[in-house]
């Protein structure tokens, strides 16, 4: 009886929700055109084009900006998760891309198991970097557009078409606060392609990015490695070694490496790897591994410079 | 650290600007096209804020190019270059300005004269026989008061480019890097290998 009761009035549960839609509904005498999709399938929506709730301040992006951490202020309240090293390039044999997986919050390790690289769909990848959530969010609301455009058009999205529609819209947020720096890869009718979009609006059309803290640290492996005629074998290698390297030197990106490609039929998960492991022992038996560990140390193990003692008569 | 040069010359005008695209101290690539071909005779080198400078550009070519469909026949350099300047100034009176420095050269088919507009952020806009943006502009104005001849051929205004390139590579602590070239003429607009 008493439930009965709760349920009637109550403004949260399942029940009341089902009253609201039904009330919703009965308003019309009949479902709108655009419950059909002749507003381009996105007329069945929720009245409007979506939106966020804002805190209730006058500025809400400089709120924001008080609130979450820079350079200027560590002991802020949020604190966004930054630090990163992610890569991808574009070579005869399709793309590569490569990623680490630790996050941090300032100093702290928050996790040592994060995915990087977000699947939007069979054929195309978005990476990772500066403000996670927001890359997840708008990398996978992507995906949604992608496949819409595949309903619509009955042609899988070009890349740079998929890339566009992202720079698009977060240039549409520029200077609210989102923080992505972003690689779009994948294969399409032009072959494999690779564009960098970033939060303030940029968006570059090229065969080798690398986007993170450790950054610098990949390039200087990976810029010197590369060469569009790599073997599939080589070119996984090269993501891999360029990884460890910013694992190894960047204090803020580490733990494992996660490695895929990309080829005519989509992508295709390679491997998760040690970056411990890679540094004392190598990759394991894998195609292009160098069969001993990168360390320094380890790779010129009874190597000397000193000069040779001459030989007493 | 972006720079881009601007020369009018005996019946044309050469637009050069550099290819790097930089985040911070790293570069992101260095092919960058910064030039956009407007009309058959118009071109605009743009440089500035990260994003702004794309997105207005493809604005700009949209609406030119929307003026000549309309029209059936393009704009001239002058009403083109007012034009983008209204947009910049209208811009830096809205809640988020374009922050993108412009140089617009242009041949002027019905006058047969060319034309060369600087244009910065703040909506300024001046015409010059040479023009700069950027750190390059602190090296190659004074340059280009010594050098610059606006009955130069084509040969010699490229020289003077050369040497305004040259001495920025010299001089500036960062090296720009490659440079891409566009002329525009009589005969319309093409790309130069320097």
């Amino acid at each position: 009886m008493l439930h009965q009761f709760a349920d009637r009035f109550s403004t949260t549960s399942a029940q009341s929700e089902l009253r609201r839609a039904q009330a919703l509904a009965a308003d019309d005498e009949e479902f709108s055109d655009a419950a059909w999709g002749s507003e381009a399938g996105l007329g069945s929506l929720a009245k409007g084009v979506p939106s966020f709730s804002v805190p209730a301040v006058s500025d809400p992006s400089a709120f924001l900006r008080l609130h979450t951490d820079d350079h200027a202020d560590p002991s802020c309240r949020i604190k966004i998760k930054h630090g990163t090293t992610t890569l991808a390039f574009r070579y005869q044999g399709g793309v590569i891309v490569a990623v680490d997986s630790r996050a941090t919050a300032g100093s702290y390790v928050a996790s040592g198991t994060v995915k990087k690289v977000i699947e939007i769909n069979p054929y195309l990848l978005g990476t990772m970097a500066g403000g996670a959530a927001d890359c997840q969010y708008w990398e996978t609301y992507l995906g949604i557009h992608c496949r819409l455009h595949e309903l619509r058009n009955r042609e899988r999205i070009s890349v740079s078409a998929a890339s566009k529609y992202l720079s698009n819209l977060v240039y549409s947020y520029k200077g609210m606060g989102l923080s992505m720096g972003t690689m779009i890869c994948g294969w399409d009718k032009t072959g494999p392609a690779v564009f960098y979009v970033d939060s303030d609006g940029t968006r570059l059309k090229g065969d080798l990015f690398s986007v993170g803290s450790g950054s610098t640290h990949a390039y200087g492996v990976l810029d010197q490695g590369y060469h569009w005629d790599l073997t599939d074998a080589e070119a996984q290698e090269l993501g891999r070694r360029s990884i460890y390297a910013a694992g190894h030197r960047d204090a803020f990106s580490g733990n494992t490496c996660n490695l895929y490609h990309i080829k005519e039929d989509g992508w295709h998960f390679i491997g998760n790897y040690d970056i411990s492991k890679m540094h004392y022992e190598g990759p394991g038996n894998v195609p292009g591994a160098p069969g001993h560990g990168y360390g320094y140390d380890i790779r010129v193990e009874g190597r000397s410079s000193a000069d040779v003692a001459p030989v007493a008569a | 650290m972006e720079t881009s040069f601007g020369i009018t010359g005996k019946g044309y005008v050469i637009i050069a600007a550099d290819t790097t695209s930089a985040r911070s101290i790293i570069k992101m690539k260095t092919d960058e096209d910064k030039i956009k071909t407007l009309s058959p005779h118009l071109l605009m080198a743009y440089s500035g804020e990260p994003g702004d400078t794309v997105q207005f550009a493809e604005f700009v070519e949209r609406n030119i190019r929307l003026y000549q469909i309309r029209n059936l026949y393009a704009l001239r350099p002058a009403a083109a270059a007012a034009w983008i300047r209204r947009a910049l100034a209208n811009s830096l009176r809205s809640r988020k300005p374009y922050g993108v420095n412009l140089l617009v050269g242009g041949y002027d088919t019905a006058s047969t004269d060319p034309h060369l507009y600087w244009i910065d952020y703040f909506g300024a806009m001046t015409e010059v026989p040479f023009a700069a943006h950027g750190y390059g502009a602190y090296f190659a104005l004074s340059l280009l008061d010594r050098y610059h001849d606006p009955e130069a051929s084509l040969e010699e205004g490229l020289a003077v480019l050369r040497r305004c390139i040259d001495e920025v590579a010299k001089r500036l602590v960062i090296d720009p890097g490659k440079y891409k070239v566009k002329v525009v003429d009589k005969d319309g607009v093409r790309e130069v290998e320097l």
